[in-house]
């Protein structure tokens, strides 16, 4: 019975196959816990603070979560998965170390190879019992399960291939629960080879198992390191950037030297996941929670790629806030320097948008931007008002208001097309396909069927795209006889 | 009937339900505790006495609890409206009266409607028979919702439903705000349809709230800059008060009405097409500028009466060109001229100094209403000379008339262009609504449309609700 105890809510388990996952995982842990090594904790005393926590987190067997500011039986509700050591091995050495399950991992020794085959089919079909076990143990341990995160790249063997056999048995085992997938493209330089081969073929299932995906780019996430630091190293007059505030910085956790050239990139995409969590984390006056973004901005089913943006990427320590740098971040968050991946939304079609704002910001502040914004930005004629907004009263460490903008807009496309005509040309000339073809369970039937997958969600977009700046039928109403 | 007071059990759904319901008894709670109201010593105690008798529960520990369930399907927001009412020192929620869940609704209307609603209707009708036991007279529920969101919306139709089932001779005022009209969520009007069609098959009355007008009101009269979702809320919660605080009604005696769910839906529904009822409260202003500015009757009931038929949103901006046309002809009501807001009844609210001596004559004028009705039944005022929440004068108007007929076409408008193209309707037919149900819905919204529009029924008045009252008694 539920009804007469108020109780937290609790269950997001992530999952992070692979070591782009895995590592991304740890930096997202680091924002959202508080600081190990016997610093105060960062989070509120307030009941709210309590709930904040379990949704991310759950209490070891036994022992206070947190005693005298040190973490103790606090550990995330994550399972990390990668086909080689060297990743987690390094997680247990760090800083957030106690914060995993040391049972909530499972390692092999030798890798998939960057082959995606060798992910999805040999060590999917190895691991199956043993992911599916541990999977149950996570869930068991939270009040109320809402969603799965899945956090991997598409370029590899392991993410890739692993990732996506997960993605299945997610679906498969927990058929009602949400699956969120956070996914890191390969840019067009990548040194991965075979990164087009895996990642069409991921892209299937990310097409067919996934509720959300919300792609990544590295190429975008080293230019808005970069952005940074040039902001930092300008030495503007009067223009002193508060560390903590950084995009980039694991805010929250210990201070750890980065000198990991993905650490910066990588706590980018925790950010993401921290923001798009808040409101189910924290109070606020218009909560948006994950199901709501999943029911608000997947009109139709496949069509579930969110390009993300987070703003602001910095906060500035010597000014406080008026309402024209307010205005600036919500300009910000549609311009093409702030997207998490190579595109821009603003002069493409918008299908739906969602704007989630953390801090001191009110429902006037929102209106007044989306009014001011509307009309630069292209929407479908169906969905002319799409927008899902949402207010979360808590802001993010180091700064006085945040916000997060996902948006599914059909500036996802070009991603698809490169990726499409980087497997052709790879494919075209059947390099490389018998590393595949000589996995037990692989076919040729397995890259055509991926290839029209991807082919028909690109058809979608441009059916959509068609329709823009076109004229504006409305469809005529019912008429009633009386 | 007796001597007994009725009380009314609120029923708080979703988040939306929840924060206004807290800012309502707040609002009522306050206003009692307030000044002597500017009337005799005797006049306000009858007051105070009436007001906690119909919102709460005088409990030994002395501190008012509130006749109300809270519901909402995921925890937060109902942990702090429990914890802000507790706070204030002055009321407080029944600890045990709230009933909710972890994962909330995903703004999807057919999962509150369908999924939540018959898993979760035991525990929530428990909840309230439990509060319905506790009043001595039960004169009906009075439940708050958004139409936008999952929970209150879909839900709430439900538990409406339940409602009607459960006490068939109560009374049934659904309190619905409409969201704004940009983005608060995509399928806002999606849920809108569907709550709005489902809402007239069980509810007796809709008394509706416009964000997009209250903002405008914390914008242009409250001179609020940064206008926060609390501020509406206050604003709502203030107008609900000034509808619901004790008044005298015509035909009653001395004493405060007993039974104001019955006499509002006696003087406002006459036929039950016709149940959607809008609300204006004037003055509006800063508390801080109350002292300075004075206020006379005939200039609020003038201001009003213009509200009314030109269908002004608040007190500025009214549009005096528009009239009603010529008193004593017998032009059918159809062709009135198209900006004129027609209405079926009204009911007019005044609290404050020298209540009794206003002149309401101008709104008993024939041409401001439909043709089917008699005048005299179409308009009512009830008075109190006790002065509400500081105001040393207010007039409210609680009107079935035409106000809703543009913003319900818009939604409606929306919503079915969004259906023609299909966008998002696997989300609902995953959950078991499907197309067919959205037809059906969409057909009692254009229909009623029609009718206010016209302001007609076919044939005549088949059944008034008067009929219907005594069916139930």
């Amino acid at each position: 019975m539920t009804h007469g105890t108020v109780r937290e809510p609790g269950g997001m388990p992530f999952l992070g196959p692979g070591a782009a996952g895995t590592r991304r995982r740890q930096q997202g842990k680091g924002g959202a816990a508080p600081p190990a090594r016997g610093q105060p904790p960062s989070l509120p005393s307030a009941p709210a603070a309590v709930s904040a926590e379990r949704c991310l987190f759950g209490s070891g067997d036994n022992g206070p979560d947190i005693y005298k500011g040190k973490i103790c039986t606090l550990k995330a509700r994550a399972l990390l998965i990668d086909m080689e050591e060297g990743v987690v091995n390094e997680i247990l050495q760090g800083p957030l170390r106690d914060v995993f399950d040391s049972k909530q991992l499972i390692t092999d020794v030798s890798g998939s190879g960057n082959n995606w085959a060798v992910g999805h089919k040999i060590y999917g079909c190895q691991y199956r019992e043993n992911i599916v076990e541990k999977l149950r143990k996570t869930a068991e341990h939270c009040d109320c399960l809402q969603c799965f995160f899945i956090i991997h790249s598409m370029g590899g063997g392991t993410g890739s291939g692993l990732g996506t056999f997960v993605l299945n048995l997610l679906e498969e085992e927990f058929p009602e629960v949400y699956r969120f997938v956070t996914s890191v493209y390969p840019s067009g330089e990548d040194d991965v080879i075979t990164s087009p081969y895996n990642s069409v073929l991921a892209m299937k299932e990310l097409n067919e198992h996934a509720d959300c995906v919300l792609p990544i780019e590295n190429e975008s996430l080293f230019q808005i390191v970069n952005k940074i630091h040039q902001m930092i190293n300008s030495g503007k007059l009067g223009s002193t950037v508060k560390q903590n505030s950084l995009v980039t910085s694991s805010a929250g956790s210990a201070k750890t030297l980065q000198v990991k050239p993905f650490d910066a990139m990588n706590n980018i995409v925790a950010n993401l996941l921290l923001n798009l969590t808040s409101s189910a984390r924290f109070e606020g006056s218009l909560n948006m929670d994950l199901n709501e973004i999943s029911m608000n901005l997947v009109p139709f089913p496949r069509l579930h790629y969110l390009v993300s943006s987070l703003t602001p990427l910095y906060t500035l320590a010597d000014v406080n806030v008026p309402s024209r740098r307010l205005d600036q971040m919500f300009s910000d968050a549609f311009s093409r320097d702030h997207q998490l991946i190579q595109a821009d939304p603003k002069h493409s079609l918008y299908l739906a948008c969602a704007l989630l704002v953390r801090g001191n910001v009110q429902v006037s502040d929102l209106r007044r931007n989306i009014e001011r914004l509307k009309p630069s930005l292209h929407f479908v004629s169906w969905n002319q008002e799409g927008w899902k907004t949402g207010l979360c009263s808590v802001p993010p460490v180091g700064h006085s208001h945040s916000l997060l903008a996902l948006a599914n807009n059909t500036c996802v496309k070009p991603t698809f097309i490169e990726l499409k005509d980087r497997f052709m040309k790879l494919y075209k000339k059947k390099a490389h396909l018998h590393h595949y073809l000589q996995i037990d369970g692989m076919e040729q039937s397995c890259f055509s069927e991926a290839i029209y997958s991807l082919s028909d969600l690109i058809e979608e977009y441009n059916e959509l795209d068609a329709t823009k700046g076109g004229p504006r039928i409305d469809p005529s109403r019912l008429k009633i006889a009386i | 009937m007796g001597g007994t007071r009725m009380s009314i059990v609120t029923v708080q759904l979703g988040q939306c339900g929840n924060q206004i319901g807290h800012e309502v008894f707040s609002a009522l709670c306050s206003d009692v505790r307030g000044t002597h109201g500017l009337c005799s010593k005797k006049e306000n105690e009858s007051y105070q006495d009436s007001c906690k008798e119909r919102f709460f529960c005088q409990e030994e520990s002395g501190v008012p609890v509130a006749r109300a369930v809270l519901v909402d399907m995921e925890p937060k927001v109902i942990s702090q409206t429990l914890s802000m009412a507790a706070r204030s020192g002055h009321w407080r929620y029944n600890s045990h009266s709230h009933f909710c869940q972890k994962q909330g609704s995903g703004n999807n209307w057919a999962n509150g409607y369908s999924v939540h609603g018959p898993r979760h209707k035991e525990a929530i009708m428990n909840l309230v028979q439990k509060e319905a036991e506790k009043c001595d007279r039960l004169g009906g529920f009075f439940t708050i919702m958004s139409m936008a969101g999952g929970t209150g919306s879909g839900l709430g139709a439900f538990v409406t439903q339940c409602l009607r089932d459960a006490f068939p001779t109560s009374f049934i005022l659904n309190h619905v705000v409409w969201p704004y009209g940009t983005g608060e969520v995509i399928v806002q009007n999606y849920n809108s349809v569907l709550t709005l069609s489902h809402l007239y098959h069980s509810s007796d009355a809709l008394l509706v709230h416009e964000n997009d007008v209250i903002h405008k009101i914390c914008a242009q009269l409250m001179n609020i800059k940064q206008i926060s979702f609390r501020d509406v809320n206050q604003v709502i919660a203030h107008q609900l008060g000034s509808v619901f605080q004790p008044t005298h009604t015509a035909g009653g005696g001395s004493g405060y009405s007993r039974n104001p769910l019955g006499d509002l839906m006696e003087t406002l529904v006459p036929h039950p097409e016709f149940r959607m009822l809008g609300l204006r409260n004037i003055p509006q202003m800063p508390e801080n500028s109350l002292p300075y500015s004075a206020f006379s009757w005939p200039g609020l009931i003038k201001h009003l009466r213009q509200m009314l038929i030109a269908n002004a949103q608040m007190e500025e901006g009214i549009d005096w060109q528009v009239r009603p046309p010529h008193p004593g002809s017998s032009i059918p009501s159809t062709s009135k001229p198209l900006h004129f807001n027609t209405s079926i009844a009204n009911l007019v609210i005044l609290r404050g100094k020298d209540v009794h001596s206003v002149d309401l004559g101008s709104f008993q004028d024939p041409s401001l209403y439909t043709s089917w009705l008699n005048p005299q039944d179409a308009f009512n005022a009830w008075k109190t000379p006790r002065a509400f929440n500081k105001y040393e004068k207010s007039a409210a108007l609680v009107s079935n008339s035409q106000f809703l007929l543009k913003p319900l076409d818009s939604i409606v408008g929306k919503a079915w262009n969004m259906f023609a193209s299909k966008a998002y309707l696997h989300q609902y037919t995953k959950f078991g609504i499907q197309e067919e149900d959205f037809l059906d819905c969409f057909t009692t919204l254009e229909q009623n449309l029609c009718h206010i529009k016209k302001h007609s029924t076919q044939g005549q008045v088949q059944l008034t609700w008067k009929l219907i009252q005594e069916l139930r008694l």
